[in-house]
């Protein structure tokens, strides 16, 4: 690097360079914060949905399962999943209670949780929940 | 070897190539869950194989990243290390912290581990990367105080380096930003934004001033460039580090209930966050080009510019190829975010870490300057094992990625289901589980460096 340019012109840089963008990175999340009740479904977020992000996190589906396109790719999209399958909350409680629990030979499987009818219910009702919060439109298609 | 209290670094850098080890054996076993699907299972589905895998990796990192410190530090201070017993109880406290943890993940379902844990009480459990049950959270939280209560006493009575400086500052924000994982609110959407505060921040945030500290220390130490220069140098790589990484934060809030402003803010810097990587390559180079003496230690120099190239290609290029937002609608959360994050966290954090260990470990172990060549050759070996495998794993996990989002998000209609795609492109997996097993082999030999050789004398340093 040239001579003209000095060690403290480039620490002058980095110290007011990173303040000035974290203070944006704060502002504007400031500002998406004020305005996710415009998004995020907030009206629909029951007691039952609260319930199933809890059971939803206990059993780790993120570690197989994306959730609008966050988590891992083993197992398929569920932030769509309730559209999937034909807006149905019965079809995703059967899903989810009739896995085998040796798992079907030569294939990926999810495993058996053994969950509760309330339990059942309540991941039902929070993956309904997600999947009518505005996330522009994402995935492309109901696959996920 | 000037202070003894660097010492204390080896026990740091033993853990974390143990775990490294580990990780790996558990990514073998998930490449296999993807081609045959029922691979230990019911006994290892892979949620706790991706579990051990991923968490294993951050704690070797984080014992690699402490290690370095406690190397290094009072090295650039030029002091003893403020409180040699301290560290040393750290370590075992969280060495036992991530052996219990990763034993709860293999021993007892996810749920019990949840239950036993009273994760009820907080929960902050079942987010992808932290998993771990809440007092393990609230153990990494003490390590990370103590850690750096006798890391900056060490800095304030000794020599201010620029060097120092930096790593400290990337050191705070790794434990300040952490503490974002102690909020889970109910509400996914602002649960997913705030988590981000903890992974983005990290790995394209206050890591990256980990990174370009420890490199520009190896630099410094085996080229003997003026100080003054690799500085500069510094500097300006962790201001486009953080002025394009912090803003580029918002590439993970395009599609997750987030306002659709991010989809600017996001691509247009996150597009810019190659420069950092870029610059970060040209310096390794330069600097290496313009030593002032060779260095014996050449499997150091190796790791060192192997980490600048493999972080701009894996960080760098393959981050920009999928961070546009008209691009990221159609690639988000397939296989070519994983081909990603694999070279990205191998060439930037993986390869930095072993870099620091290469340059220091002969010393640690009572060498002057670098092991015997014999044992540098077997370490170059596991290089070159290690890196192609891993290029090739990314190669093969892009193109899955590839003709997944092809047939499962742009035929409109005729889109197919995920699994149907999975099973179409099975043969990519087979590759990438032969390169992953290549890369164990690389590990094996990277191990194995460390007992070849050490009855033979030490490299010469060249003239």
């Amino acid at each position: 690097m040239s001579q003209g340019f000095t060690k403290s012109m480039a620490r002058n840089i980095f110290y007011g360079g990173s303040m000035f963008f974290f203070l944006l990175l704060l502002v504007l999340t400031f500002d998406t914060v004020k305005s996710l009740p415009k998004t995020d479904n907030r009206e629909n977020l029951t007691e039952q949905v609260v319930k199933g992000k809890h059971v939803w996190e206990n059993n780790n589906c993120i570690g197989c399962h994306t959730l609008m396109g966050e988590g891992a790719y083993f197992a398929p999209e569920l932030g769509n999943v309730y559209k999937r399958m034909g807006n149905s909350k019965e079809a995703i409680i059967a899903f989810i209670k009739f896995r085998p629990k040796n798992g079907i030979p030569g294939r990926r499987s999810m495993p058996q949780f053994n969950l509760t009818d309330d339990e059942l219910d309540a991941v039902a009702e929070f993956l309904k929940y997600v999947s009518e919060i505005n996330n522009q439109n994402w995935p492309p298609n109901i696959q996920g | 070897m000037k202070y003894t209290s660097q010492m204390v670094a080896k026990p740091y850098f033993i853990a974390a190539i143990a775990l490294f080890v580990g990780q790996i054996l558990f990514g073998v076993i998930m490449g296999m869950q993807y081609v045959v699907g029922d691979f230990l299972f019911p006994e290892i589905p892979f949620n706790v194989a991706r579990m051990v895998h991923t968490n294993l990796l951050i704690v070797w990192l984080l014992f690699g990243f402490m290690g370095a410190a406690y190397y290094m530090v009072p090295d650039e201070a030029e002091t003893e290390l403020h409180s040699p017993l301290l560290a040393k109880v750290m370590f075992w406290i969280f060495l036992a912290a991530g052996v219990v943890t990763i034993l709860g993940y293999l021993l007892v379902p996810y749920a019990t581990l949840a239950e036993i844990t009273m994760n009820d009480l907080l929960p902050t459990m079942g987010r992808e990367f932290l998993e771990q049950p809440t007092i393990i959270k609230i153990g990494i939280v003490i390590v990370a105080l103590a850690f750096l209560y006798n890391i900056s006493m060490t800095i304030l009575k000794g020599r201010k380096t620029v060097i120092n400086l930096v790593l400290l500052i990337g050191l705070v924000g790794l434990a300040v930003f952490f503490l974002f994982a102690f909020y889970n609110p109910s509400n996914i959407v602002l649960d997913k934004l705030f988590w981000w505060f903890v992974v983005h921040l990290w790995v394209e945030g206050v890591w990256e001033l980990i990174l370009g500290s420890l490199l520009a220390y190896v630099l410094i130490k085996t080229t003997g460039v003026d100080r003054e220069v690799i500085e500069k140098w510094l500097y300006v790589i962790i201001a486009m580090a953080l002025i394009t990484g912090l803003i580029g934060t918002g590439h993970h809030f395009f599609w997750i209930g987030t306002p659709g402003y991010w989809q600017w803010w996001g691509s247009i810097f996150s597009a810019l966050e190659p420069i950092p990587f870029f610059m970060m390559t040209i310096f390794a180079f330069n600097m290496v080009n313009k030593r002032r003496r060779q260095h014996p230690n050449k499997a150091a120099v190796l790791w060192a510019l192997g980490c600048s190239v493999m972080a701009f290609l894996g960080a760098g290029v393959w981050g920009f190829m999928h961070t546009l937002s008209f691009v990221n609608y159609y690639t988000h959360g397939s296989q070519i975010t994983a081909a990603h994050g694999h070279m990205a966290f191998y060439g930037a954090y993986v390869m930095i870490v072993l870099a620091i260990i290469s340059y220091a470990m002969p010393m640690l172990n009572g060498r002057k300057a670098a092991n015997s060549m014999k044992s540098q050759v077997v370490e170059m070996w596991s290089f070159w094992l290690m890196t192609v495998s891993m290029v090739f794993i990314t190669l093969f996990l892009t193109a899955a990625g590839i003709l997944q989002v092809y047939l499962q998000r742009m035929n409109g209609d005729a889109s197919l289901p995920f699994m149907v795609i999975q099973d179409k492109i099975e043969i990519f997996y087979w590759m990438r589980e032969g390169a992953g097993i290549i890369f164990l082999i690389g590990l094996i030999v990277y191990v194995a460096s460390f007992f070849v050789g050490r009855d033979q004398p030490e490299a010469e340093m060249p003239k």
